[in-house]
């Protein structure tokens, strides 16, 4: 499966059913992001129930320093 | 000060960009008792699994969080931007930042009216980073805006306030909180700031970029508060002349 994130066309060697597990297989879990999933802002708890389907566009954001 | 729900001790709004290091960052977030630091939404390099976070080194319920829509071009990049912030659970106001022109990076003013509406709309509580404009300070007031932020001069300038009429006729005129944000480069730049009434002061490079950033913080801290105080007190008129401080009768001399 291959999934477009933060504009880069990024090849899964797993597979990753939801938004929730791409972000585990990245090793981010623990880190505090934001999910945009084909253009839906998602929140935390609706990473799981986000399906992922091959060619899916994702932007994974975060809060970085700025005044 | 009460900006929508929320109410501030501190005046000092604390942006947290471009520190030397997080230590440093931490202590001068400390030492400065802001109450509300602000950040930007970017992407995340997802390749790397370390890539600390200053949200990570701090108390997160000692703080207010401003998020910022820096970045955007137009009211509806800033909009997304907004949710994005919202959606991460840590953005209790939102500034409206729509810059218009990358040289001088002022602010779009249709778009920054634009995006303000739409926020509201969306049930943000909303602070519009603006010009100085007058008009538009207004505009944005009868929009529904939870506070006005007008910049001082450009963004990281630090050349301090340099159209202090337009900012008095600002503060005169407004029923939310003034929060003089951009340009600020220093003590006396933020003591002027207060002195001329504002509610508070946005600043972020006038601490990070300082050879010292904690004592820094702390100078801006106590400027801060002695321009608000001396806004209180209410200054003296100023005069063309000298008036003695000292009876001017009383001694022999020259009489």
């Amino acid at each position: 499966m291959k999934l477009l994130i933060n504009g880069d066309l990024i090849q899964m060697e797993e597979n990753v059913e939801n938004v929730e597990e791409l972000i585990g297989v990245l090793g981010l879990s623990d880190k505090s992001l934001i999910v945009e999933h084909n253009q839906i802002i998602l929140k935390k708890q609706d990473h799981m129930g986000a399906s992922l389907s091959d060619g899916d566009q994702l932007e994974i954001v975060h809060f970085v320093g700025g005044g | 000060m009460k900006i929508g729900e929320f109410s501030f001790q501190s005046r000092l709004f604390l942006g947290t960009g471009k520190y030397p290091d997080f230590d440093i960052q931490k202590q001068a977030v400390e030492v400065s008792e802001t109450e509300v630091l602000t950040f930007a939404v970017r992407r995340m390099n997802i390749f790397d699994k370390e890539q600390p976070n200053f949200l990570e080194k701090i108390n997160l319920k000692n703080y207010r969080f401003l998020p910022n829509t820096a970045g955007a071009k137009n009211a509806e990049e800033a909009v997304r931007i907004a949710k994005l912030a919202d959606a991460s659970g840590l953005c209790d106001m939102i500034k409206v930042e729509v810059i218009g022109c990358d040289k001088t990076l002022l602010p779009d003013p249709v778009e920054t009216l634009r995006a303000t509406e739409m926020l509201l709309n969306d049930g943000f509580t909303v602070l519009p980073y603006t010009s100085d404009d007058v008009v538009l300070a207004r505009k944005l007031e009868e929009l529904g805006a939870h506070a006005i932020m007008p910049g001082a001069s450009p963004i990281g300038s630090g050349q301090g306030i340099l159209n202090p009429l337009n900012l008095q006729f600002i503060i005169d005129q407004a029923n939310v909180p003034v929060i003089v944000d951009a340009g600020i480069g220093s003590p006396r730049d933020a003591a002027y700031a207060m002195e001329l009434g504002a509610d508070g002061v946005l600043l972020n490079t006038a601490v990070s970029g300082a050879d010292d950033p904690v004592k820094m913080a702390e100078a801006l801290k106590l400027a801060i508060h002695a321009g608000r105080l001396g806004y209180e007190a209410g200054r003296i008129e100023k005069k063309q002349y000298a008036i003695a401080s000292s009876p001017k009768e009383g001694i022999s001399i020259g009489g």
